[in-house]
């Protein structure tokens, strides 16, 4: 009965959320909605039984992603007139991504619902072992059977990472950042020096 | 407690729901009452590190203060500025409070004594403490005012950075126990340091990664030395600054919760949480929560120590401390922890 309500009310205020993404006239109530989509799709994924999926949902997508969207929305001086002059033109695109999402979902709900295709793996190679929790499951299977691709995923995001510091990496003269080391290393006499001027003389510096 | 409540005549739905709520009032309200008085002693430590006296007039030695402060920001008109963003105004403290609330339900105060017992409970911590930011970028965003934004401007960069060595650390802790479950991990720091003392802070490869974990906690709540959100000599009062009353009370009873949340943290994580700090049988007669409470407390001085004794840092260096340092030195610990363990734990 709770697990019947809470999918109801999960699922319900996913699709609201989601529809109000588009819906709204704002870009960073458009970016909240959709932080809201993602919260409620992580407690699915709990219902589900798939609590490592839900926190790195939440950890990834709420905590860095959508931080980084809202920044760059918040930031950006946006013109809505401007935005909605783009409308007509880009229809025709949006429309046909929309049809291909649709026929997608469509084709994976009647081969699942009509036996063609199950969820899950039919031969049971990549079930979780039974008795496992979810985490320890993943990792079996991560760091055994998908080893080469979960590296590959990694040198690929390495090699992203690297790019990106490259690309807007740029060395500025004129500034003159702290450098730490250098003041730790500073010893007193040499930083200082004590002298008794003469009066009116001053000291030379 | 589901089952005491099924016991008297409830089916199995509607018993677990009124336990749940139960449990969710046992956790909130004495985490209210105890931000209360973390308050007060905040601001009594303060003092006495000044050599002035604090709060010492509403009830016997100023013990009511935060209770007449509540009062009075109870009884305030709420502003809300003209140009501001109402809904997203609102909701910002809201947010900020939830959050704060929502992590304790998976902290053990005795063995078995937890809200929620998921075996993903640090995840759930992580997930939770990084959902703290938006209640103050919103609140900044929204309040259309230029400190509140420069303010969470910082805050979100400065969160987001000490995350990531916050999970490198809290790796650390999760290899060595070999579980995500926050009662397993206090489990086993049973006897850990030296075969009496309980917790991982006794380790001499888990040590370095406390002392990170600290400071890093201080940051995480933007605590001083790293209270560059609020820093009233630069930013007036950071994303507080247009918010009054009960929205006001919300951001510091949030801020609280969160600092005593992290103390807790710190108290489960690295000292042992519920367990007594030496592993002898006459301490364990005296009840979890009591030693939890104790931690907490002990923890709760040192950030009041700090605050009161350190200068604030430059924004600069706050994040070459992240980045520069924090982030490799842990990203180097998980590498030694892992290769310690494969070698003595796992190498058979």
């Amino acid at each position: 009965m709770i697990h019947v309500i809470a999918f109801y009310l999960f699922a319900f205020v996913t699709l609201a959320s989601a529809v109000f993404v588009i819906m709204a006239r704002n870009p960073v109530h458009s970016v909240l909605w959709l932080i809201l989509a993602f919260f409620n799709a992580a407690g699915l994924m709990v219902l589900l039984g798939a609590e490592f999926i839900a926190m790195l949902l939440v950890i990834v997508y709420v905590g860095a992603v959508a931080v980084l969207f809202l920044f760059v929305v918040m930031m950006l001086d946006i013109d809505f007139a401007e935005l909605r002059a783009g409308f007509v033109r880009n229809a025709p695109l949006g429309l046909l991504i929309a049809v291909i999402l649709a026929i997608e979902l469509f084709v994976g709900v009647v081969a699942n619902s009509t036996g063609k295709a199950a969820l899950g793996t039919p031969d049971g190679t990549g079930a979780a072992p039974v008795g496992a929790s979810n985490i320890e499951a993943i990792g079996a299977l991560l760091y055994s059977r998908y080893l080469f691709l979960f590296e590959a995923a990694g040198i690929i995001l390495l090699v992203a990472m690297i790019g990106a510091i490259v690309l807007t990496h740029r060395k500025r003269t004129g500034v003159r950042p702290q450098n730490v080391a250098d003041q730790i290393a500073r010893r007193h006499d040499e930083a200082t020096i004590n002298t008794r001027p003469e009066v009116g003389a001053g000291v030379k510096l | 407690m589901t089952a005491f409540f099924q016991s008297i005549g409830m089916n199995h739905d509607w018993a677990w729901s009124v336990a749940t709520i139960a449990g969710i009032l046992l956790i909130a309200l004495p985490v209210m009452l105890a931000v209360a008085m973390a308050i007060y002693f905040d601001r009594k430590i303060w003092a006495a590190m000044a050599l002035r006296r604090g709060p010492n007039v509403v009830g016997p030695f100023g013990l009511l203060q935060s209770f007449a402060d509540g009062l009075k920001v109870f009884l305030q008109e709420t502003i809300i500025p003209s140009a501001a963003n109402k809904g997203l105004f609102l909701i910002a403290p809201i947010i900020t409070f939830t959050v704060a609330l929502m992590a304790w339900a998976v902290i053990p105060f005795n063995s078995g004594a937890v809200l929620t017992d998921i075996n993903v409970g640090l995840l759930y911590i992580l997930a939770i403490s990084s959902l703290g930011v938006y209640g103050v970028v919103i609140a900044g965003w929204s309040s259309n005012s230029k400190y509140p934004f420069f303010s969470a401007m910082r805050a979100s960069a400065q969160m987001i950075s000490y995350e990531v060595s916050i999970g490198f650390i809290l790796i650390c802790v999760v290899l060595w126990a070999g579980t995500f479950n926050l009662n397993d991990i206090v489990l086993a720091q049973k006897g850990h340091g030296l075969g009496f003392l309980n917790g991982f802070a006794f380790n001499l490869l888990l040590f370095p990664m406390w002392v990170m974990f600290l400071i890093s906690s201080m940051a995480e709540t933007a605590r001083a030395p790293f209270d560059l959100t609020e820093a009233e000599s630069e930013l007036v009062a950071g994303y507080q600054t247009e918010y009054s009353s009960m929205s006001f009370a919300l951001y510091w009873l949030g801020e609280y919760a969160n600092v005593l949340l992290m103390c807790a943290l710190n108290a489960t994580l690295f000292f042992g949480g519920w367990l007594p700090p030496v592993d002898w049988a006459p301490l364990y007669w005296i009840p979890g929560w009591i030693w939890l409470f104790a931690k907490i407390a002990f923890f709760f001085f040192v950030f009041s120590w700090v605050k009161a004794t350190v200068p604030r840092y430059r924004y600069d260096q706050l994040m070459r401390l992240g980045w520069k340092i924090f982030l490799p030195v842990s990203l180097g610990f998980v590498v030694l922890v892992s290769g310690y363990l494969m070698l003595t734990r796992y190498s058979a």
